[in-house]
């Protein structure tokens, strides 16, 4: 049975790790899926030459250094602009009709990382002519990464594909409009900031984020364990206006969630749903 | 999730180049009652809509299905990777999905699959490595080895692409080294349902 319990002393120590964190810094990942936080909290405990989690919990409470690290360690989320293009060619065929019949739009991209979708969604708004009327709110808990998301900086190695994205997601024009290179790295135009709102937001402890049309939560939430992932389709549900539209990542589900009757799937692979009018 | 003929509770298999006919060889000689849940990593392009599911069907009497994210892993099914997500077992034995970066320039990577299984199955784990013109899956079958589970290759020789169970094969952590032909059958001697 030793294998077993190998196991289970380092879960019991990662769930240690977790709480001194929450119980210190007031950061909450106690109830994110342990696979994930496992694999990045390895990755920084074998750079650190340390040879187990308890010692790394030992040196988070004495050293807000290395917790500040660890924090980064386990929010940063990869992502890039017009992930899935697919998904936002459905979104500019469904979504938009709906958006265009109000004078004014909220969207809201909760855990926006370094911010490459809400630029997107920018974009794909500022070729519908609708920019100017649509208030855009990117949240994220971690504020470093909102520093980034703010600056709109990204290198030129993965701007390639972003390109490459953007054309297959049919956009208007050449994909170079909206950024100004610099040696190795691009700057997101100034004018795509404008209707964006960078705050923070922790979805795991935060709560309702008022009157949305459109939020866009994708990939985020399989780093949530089911508990934590369903308080937050709760918010979301709250958040939205009657017959507002929520967007997950293309693996994710409303389907065991407890709300899963109050949304109306708009499109199965795209995982676009709509909050039903009636409660 | 206990088979009654064996301590063994899932398969995981990695596969890279030549991987879909190797798979499939596999998966043909299955006997119809092999009921351990297989999950697969398939090197696959990251931006094809999976075709893996749909390939894989009339293969073998598993359902087979692409991977969900929080799904409880069950006897009797095959679950593959996602095209551009990380496969992993949480440690509640359901399987997770990730969107982190790429590991051996793979995205889903098999040691990122091999290691989280090895985690939560332990030593009633059965990790393979197939076919494949990389180092992916080395680290993890070494894993699931240092955690009491059992550790197939395939041969050189009938491998299409050999760098990828040649470097499983040089982490001196492999159990049976078996000709692809012979692997199917090895399962099922090991699952006597």
């Amino acid at each position: 049975m030793f294998e077993e319990n190998k196991t289970e002393n380092e879960y019991l120590e990662i769930q240690l790790l977790l709480e001194a964190i929450y119980r210190k810094y007031g950061y909450d990942f106690r109830e994110y899926s342990v696979a994930h936080t496992r694999r990045r909290l390895e990755y920084r405990r074998a750079r650190e030459g340390m040879t187990n989690y308890s010692s790394m919990q030992h040196k988070v409470i004495h050293e807000p250094a290395f917790f500040e690290q660890l924090l980064l360690d386990l929010s940063i989320n990869v992502t890039e602009m017009f992930r899935d293009p697919w998904f936002y060619q459905k979104v500019r065929e469904l979504v938009f009709p709906h958006l265009q019949t109000y004078p004014f739009v909220k969207v809201w991209h909760a855990g926006c990382s370094a911010g490459q979708e809400v630029y997107s969604m920018a974009i794909m708004l500022e070729e519908a002519l609708m920019r100017e009327r649509t208030q855009l709110y990117a949240t994220d808990f971690n504020e470093a990464i909102l520093e980034k998301a703010k600056n709109g900086i990204y290198p030129m190695d993965v701007v390639r594909q972003y390109t490459t994205n953007y054309q297959a997601a049919n956009g208007a024009t050449s994909f170079s409009d909206y950024y100004t290179a610099d040696y190795d790295s691009v700057i997101i135009k100034s004018q795509l900031k404008e209707k964006i709102l960078f705050s923070p937001h922790n979805l795991a402890t935060d709560g309702v984020f008022g009157e949305m049309h459109l939020i866009f939560c994708r990939n985020v939430l399989i780093y949530f364990n089911r508990e934590l992932q369903n308080r937050v389709f709760n918010l979301f549900y709250e958040s939205l206006v009657p017959g507002g539209f929520l967007c997950l990542g293309s693996k994710e589900s409303l389907r065991f969630s407890d709300v899963a009757s109050k949304f109306e799937l708009v499109s199965e692979r795209e995982k676009i749903y709509r909050k039903k009018r009636e409660g | 999730m206990n088979c009654n003929g064996t301590h063994y509770r899932a398969v995981v298999i990695g596969a890279s180049a030549g991987g879909l006919a190797a798979v499939e060889t596999v998966l043909k000689e299955l006997k119809t009652s092999f009921c351990l849940p297989i999950l697969l990593v398939q090197h696959i392009s990251p931006h094809t809509q999976s075709y893996l599911a749909t390939h894989f069907e009339d293969k073998c009497a598993l359902k087979v299905k692409e991977a969900d994210d929080k799904e409880p892993i069950k006897r009797g099914y095959f679950y593959i990777a996602p095209p551009n997500y990380h496969l992993l077992v949480e440690y509640d034995g359901c399987v997770a999905l990730s969107i982190d970066p790429p590991v051996n320039f793979s995205r889903p990577s098999i040691d990122v699959l091999f290691e989280s299984a090895a985690d939560y199955f332990g030593k009633e784990l059965i990790g393979i490595v197939l076919t494949g013109a990389n180092s992916d899956g080395a680290l993890g079958l070494k894993k699931i080895k240092e955690r009491g589970g059992l550790t197939v290759v395939q041969t050189i020789e009938t491998s299409e692409a050999p760098a990828m169970p040649a470097a499983a094969i040089q982490t001196a952590c492999v159990d049976h080294i078996l000709p692809l032909e012979e692997i199917g059958e090895f399962l099922n001697e090991i699952c006597e349902c």
